[in-house]
């Protein structure tokens, strides 16, 4: 199949400039994405600092294990997120297509190794908000950090369904053999958008599972 | 080539309710606003009936509470958040760049549906019960109030996002839409004006968004965040929300200075006095915004250090607001001026925004602050600025666009007639809450002891001829829209990038993409 021919939307001059503003406009957004979760990372600074103790007792109480594995997946597929990047630019398709198909996969297994730490603090007791009723930390600091936790990792996941969608959407495009080094644009979006879902994580890591 | 304007261009509803169109977009967001604006003033007369009387004069402290929450949320986020940026940003801003469109289209097209998604939320919100906790939704009561707290929340969530999507669209087309030898430092200032606003509304109405989803969940959900009960910490929710809303300010703001400068170098036929001193104040003022939302909060249990850093730094919005004052009327001096609405309206702007400007720089004063907090004061002071800043710019900007954006002429007459009766029954209506604050009078009661009823009855008085005059305005536009002389491509000689183009313009803007050789305000040029 060959590729279509890449014309610039009728109110752009050329699709250099087409090609500026789709790249600015989703940095923008990205600015936007972040700021979004900078309220988040304020709450649990200020909190962290008003219940020192009982936050220390419940990041014990994480699984550094599950949380480490999912740091790796996460960079892995932004790797590949990246490869598949270079394949278009390289006009190989198929390792292009090989490479979304890894990083759609890889997004999957973070999923679900989140929802299964989920299940585990479920089996416990461990609930955000009122529904909360784990007897070893009653504490009302081990309440918030667990309340933010599911609160910080939620809104996570839920971009990363988003970005899961985005990606397939680039996918589609792949399998039509779209994107070639002349036309880019669109999968170089995704890439970023995945790399802001990943960037997110690097920060919730350290905050939930390390620091202690 | 078709030299159809665009607002004939297309034929049928669904050829605007599909349009990309960025003037389309912008007239669709008028109604909207205008929409707004009638719903929120009549909230707003509902109220000051209420206020008639000391004790209670026709509705309960419940549905008093209710009104004055529907009347903020209704102002604030339907009608002055994306009045000028949405309306008038989108309508002339593509042209003042030269540009066929904004960079996003269809974004744009998409950012008006999530508008009115929101719209229709938060209003439905309103019917299953309302929301009675004033438009700020302070924790814990928002979250424990019996009333539809959630719907309303989630409402102004989605109401968040349409301005998100319009910033950002108009930060990406000031950047890679300018046409061939539109340099920075040609842009028209009201360009300026709305690209500092959209770097307010991409990067703080975020904050926003997740503080009000935090309510909102946890009204619904017993989230507990907030609620001391709980370990929560409520002042934590008034430090986020007013990041957000104090820099929220600004978005209503800003643009109503950008588009006092268009008006002011227009009828005075000028350059500004100083264009760089216009452009980097409005840039000033959005960096200094972000920094400054403490002062809303000096007596919920701050240091004295930071009640005083908090201060100073809004002060500092003080003196770029001031550079701005000096330059317009500094723009006037020797100028061939035109006596026109627009310019009466300027007039109004300039004494509401310098006399509420002031008395914001005494409620950023935190010792003054402590005894006009939760006042009338402070009812008086936002209204002078952002009502009298905010209400007079857009009608302004309504009557200076209104020739471009529908090609014919209003009457000026009784233009004039209505600016005046606006600003007699706007300086009426808040110049005796200052007094009435001053006096210790609590806002968001509905009673009030009897000593306080001569001036609010001259409040009240006022506000209903405010609201004639709005009316009367609105209709002197309706009669002009329908029997208005046309207007011809230039009606006030201005030497505005838009006004280059046909009146109304055409679908595309341009027959060809222009090149620029000149600075915007470049009379001494003199028009071709």
């Amino acid at each position: 199949m060959r590729a279509p021919s890449a014309v610039a939307a009728e109110h752009f001059e050329d699709l250099k400039q087409q090609g500026h503003a789709a790249r600015l406009g989703m940095w923008a957004f990205l600015g936007q994405e972040m700021l979004l979760f900078a309220g988040l990372f304020a709450l649990y600074s200020a909190y962290r600092s008003m219940y020192r103790a009982d936050f220390h007792q419940a990041a014990l109480h994480m699984s550094v294990a599950l949380g480490t594995a999912n740091t790796f997946v996460l960079l892995t597929s932004s790797l590949t997120v990246a490869l598949s990047i270079w394949a278009a630019r390289a006009r190989r398709p198929r390792a292009c297509i090989g490479f979304l198909i890894a990083t759609l996969l890889l997004a999957a297994a973070f999923l679900v190794l989140k929802f299964t730490e989920y299940g585990h603090h479920f089996a416990e007791g461990i609930f955000p908000g009122r529904y909360y009723h784990f007897a070893e930390l009653p504490q009302h600091g081990a309440h918030i950090f667990f309340t933010l936790y599911f609160f910080m990792t939620g809104l996570h996941a839920l971009h990363v369904i988003a970005g899961m969608g985005v990606l397939t959407w680039v996918l589609l495009h792949a399998l039509q053999h779209h994107w070639t080094p002349e036309h880019h644009v669109g999968i170089e979006l995704g890439g970023m958008y995945w790399h802001l879902v990943d960037l997110i994580w690097i920060f919730i890591w350290p905050l939930l599972y390390l620091v202690l | 080539m078709s030299a159809e304007s665009y607002l004939v261009a297309d034929k049928g509803v669904k050829s605007w309710l599909t349009t990309t169109d960025h003037k389309r977009i912008g007239i669709m967001f008028l109604v909207g606003v205008l929409v707004a604006l009638f719903l929120g003033g009549v909230f707003a007369l509902l109220l000051r009936l209420e206020l008639l009387t000391p004790g209670r004069t026709y509705i309960d402290a419940l549905t008093y509470n209710r009104f004055f929450t529907l009347h903020g949320i209704i102002m604030i986020f339907m009608f002055m958040i994306p009045s000028i940026p949405a309306v008038f940003g989108n309508f002339c801003l593509p042209i003042m760049l030269g540009a066929k469109d904004v960079a996003f289209p269809r974004l744009n097209l998409g950012s008006f549906y999530v508008y009115s998604a929101g719209v229709v939320i938060t209003l439905g919100g309103m019917l299953i019960g309302g929301a009675d906790s004033g438009w700020t939704f302070y924790a814990p009561y928002s979250t424990t109030s019996p009333t539809a707290v959630a719907p309303v929340g989630f409402g102004v969530f989605v109401l968040g996002f349409s301005s998100i999507l319009t910033g950002l669209n108009f930060i990406v087309t000031v950047h890679t839409m300018r046409a061939k030898g539109m340099s920075w430092l040609r842009m028209p200032l009201f360009v300026w004006a709305i690209y500092a606003t959209s770097i307010i509304q991409v990067l703080a109405t975020p904050v926003l968004a997740l503080s009000l989803a935090l309510i909102a969940i946890d009204h619904g959900f017993g989230l507990g965040i907030f609620d001391p009960r709980m370990g929560g910490d409520p002042v934590l929710f008034q430090h986020l929300f007013w990041f957000y809303s104090h820099p929220a300010v600004y978005i209503m703001i800003l643009p109503a200075m950008g588009v006092i400068s268009e008006v002011v170098t227009t009828f005075a036929k000028k350059n500004p006095l100083s264009y760089k001193g216009i452009a980097f104040s409005s840039i000033g003022i959005a960096f200094v915004g972000f920094l400054t939302w403490g002062h809303h909060m000096f007596v919920a249990g701050m240091s004295i250090f930071d009640t005083g850093v908090f201060g100073v730094l809004s002060m500092f919005v003080g003196i770029f607001s001031a550079i701005k004052v000096y330059n317009w009327v500094g723009t006037l001096y020797r100028g061939h001026i035109s006596f026109t609405t627009p310019l009466l309206y300027f007039f109004a702007f300039l004494f509401l925004f310098v006399f509420g400007g002031m008395t914001g720089i005494a409620v950023a004063t935190s010792s003054l602050d402590v005894h006009w907090t939760d006042t009338y004061f402070v009812i008086a002071h936002f209204h002078f600025i952002m009502v009298g800043g905010t209400l007079t710019a857009f009608l302004a900007a309504m009557h200076y666009w209104f020739p471009k954006m529908f090609g014919r002429m209003y009457s000026e007459r009784v233009g004039l007639f209505t600016a005046a009766l606006v600003f007699m029954g706007f300086f009426f209506t808040f110049f005796p809450q200052f007094l009435l604050g001053n006096m210790g009078m609590p806002r968001r009661y509905y009673s009030y002891p009897e000593r306080f009823q001569a001036l609010n009855v001259l409040s009240t008085g006022g506000a209903f001829l405010l609201g004639m005059g709005v009316l009367l305005t609105v209709g002197n536009l309706l009669v002009a829209l329908k029997m208005g002389p046309r207007a011809g491509k230039n009606p006030w000689q201005s030497m505005g990038f838009e006004w280059l183009t046909e009146s109304p313009p055409t679908k595309h803007n341009f027959e060809a993409s222009p090149v620029i050789d000149r600075g915007p305000y470049d009379y001494h040029l003199g028009l071709d």
